[in-house]
């Protein structure tokens, strides 16, 4: 179902965890479809670069790789690079997630987006 | 020190019966007869379904005439309901409507099936279910009009294993008989209950009886659909003769000689379940000792639980991505939680019973079988725990 590269994100997340003080934190998903996602940020405010991220996500094996890609993908960006960070370059990050599977890749770019228009 | 490979999801599929095999490979090799030829190739086939037929119908204490093999237990249920209904609507005059009983936890061969239906026009009454996962015989009573045609209820449920009350429900259903000039026919998918109560149909009262292969240590791709004589039934399949004019197609030979020597097996004994609940009751405890924020859902009395299915919610952990983990420890289990783009929602069977979304996403089916040990649930016991720490470290609940 998953190929090598979900399942090692999905195994061994690098960004998973909280921040004690963070800039802001993004939430994106729903109780209703069993996925719920907190990403936490800390922001330079001279380079407005991402200096650190970690993620809380409850959700399934696709949901968690995804969202330790989206931070792989956005550390050390600035907010306005991040923000071109799309799903496909989550789902593309990770090998390509399979169809049924796209809305995680969705949902990270959702709390991604959430946390930056708040920081903003 | 290689993998283990752990098989705790019976519910979904049980694996093959040696005994079982043995009796298919022949008609898969040199007994290949079409059984409807009437040379000696296809006498030999058909001597083989007449046989499984027998011990079918010894099985459900029905004739022989009485048992139809299909494809599929999913296929049985389809055969049962539209066939009836198909039937019971060519007598009505037009305009008379076509009134059902059902649960809302019914497999999705069962339910999707009305819901089909519904849009031809069909009446269909959606019984809610308690905590404990069972109908209530009174919510029954109160749905049952003049008018009503057909009851659906399955016997064991796959989810979390509630078992109905089928014998009391043939019971109302034969005394409403009596006395109304409409009759109500009542069909049971009996899938689930098959390894562990007796089921003869005469006892149960019912009319339809659904029975799958697979799930009895049988073939893949074989189902019985049993239909009491008298019961108004037309084909969904149309084609040859076969299967009393009831189901179309060359038989699947080797599946249906299968398929009886799997049902002849079956000895659902009182020590047979007591060592199944032994092992349940050993799952049982050993979790909850271990871990903490766990619910178990559905009844807790054995007298309406299967004794081999357990449903656990783990709270902070998402149900696939819990399988996925145990799965990369060897243990082959499943979850009620959905996460595909086309579906989001999580089970039906644990939504029916009054579980939160968040609950019915956290879901965990562990599903016994003939061939499970106490080493496979020690194991189990001693990776448990770490899977749910991480997960709920990345889920941050």
């Amino acid at each position: 179902m998953y190929n090598k590269k979900i399942i090692q994100h999905f195994s061994h997340p690098k960004f998973f965890g909280k921040i004690k003080n963070p800039d802001v934190v993004g939430k994106a998903g729903n109780p209703r479809c069993g996925d719920l996602m907190n990403l936490y940020l800390v922001v330079d405010k001279k380079t407005k670069k991402i200096k650190d991220i970690k993620f809380e996500t409850l959700g399934c094996a696709a949901a968690i790789a995804a969202s330790d890609m989206i931070c792989e993908l956005v550390r050390e960006k600035t907010l306005d690079e991040a923000l071109k960070v799309s799903f496909q370059n989550v789902s593309e990050g990770l090998g390509k997630l399979p169809p049924l599977k796209v809305h995680c890749a969705q949902l990270v770019t959702e709390a991604l987006k959430d946390a930056i228009n708040k920081y903003k | 020190m290689s993998k283990p490979k752990i098989y705790f999801d019976y519910a979904a599929t049980a694996p093959l019966d040696a005994n079982v095999l043995k009796k298919m490979l022949p008609y898969l090799k040199e007994k290949y007869g079409n059984p409807s030829s009437i040379h000696g190739f296809g006498q030999e086939a058909g001597r083989a379904i007449d046989e499984a037929r027998k011990k079918v119908a010894k099985f459900l204490n029905c004739k022989p005439s009485e048992i139809i093999f299909t494809g599929s237990a999913s296929e049985s249920d389809n055969l049962a309901i539209r066939g009836v209904i198909k039937a019971i609507k060519r007598k009505k005059q037009t305009g008379e409507r076509i009134h059902v009983v059902t649960s809302k936890i019914e497999h999705k061969a069962v339910l999707e099936t009305f819901k089909d239906l519904e849009k031809d026009g069909v009446k269909v009454s959606y019984l809610p279910v308690g905590p404990d996962g069972l109908i209530n015989l009174d919510d029954l009573k109160a749905e049952i009009t003049p008018e009503t045609d057909l009851i659906s209820m399955m016997y064991a449920n796959n989810e979390m294993g509630a078992i109905q009350p089928i014998k009391k429900i043939g019971e109302m259903v034969a005394k409403i008989n009596k006395i109304e000039e409409h009759p109500i026919y009542f069909h049971t998918d009996a899938v689930q209950a098959a390894n562990w109560f007796n089921l003869d149909v005469n006892k149960l009262g019912v009319h339809l009886l659904t029975l799958s292969g697979h799930k009895i240590y049988g073939p893949k791709g074989v189902g019985v659909l049993y239909v009491k004589e008298g019961t108004p039934i037309l084909p969904i399949i149309t084609g040859g003769d076969q299967e009393w004019k009831l189901r179309a197609g060359t038989e699947n030979t080797a599946g249906i000689a299968g398929f009886g020597v799997a049902v002849a097996k079956i000895r659902s004994t009182k020590s047979e379940i007591r060592n199944m609940t032994s092992l349940k009751d050993k799952l049982i405890k050993g979790v909850m000792e271990k871990i903490q924020g766990v619910k178990i859902n559905g009844s807790r009395n054995p007298e309406t639980k299967l004794p081999n299915i357990v449903n656990f919610s783990f709270l902070g952990v998402e149900g696939e991505s819990l399988v996925i983990a145990l799965d990369q420890e060897g243990i082959a289990a499943s979850t009620g939680s959905a996460c595909t783009s086309t579906s989001l929602l999580p089970s039906h069977v644990l939504i029916a019973m009054g579980l939160s979304e968040l609950d019915a996403h956290s879901s965990l089916r562990i599903s016994f079988g003939k061939y499970t040990t106490i080493a496979e649930i020690n194991y189990f016991l001693k990776v448990l725990p770490r899977i749910i720490e991480r997960l709920r470290k990345i889920s941050g609940r």
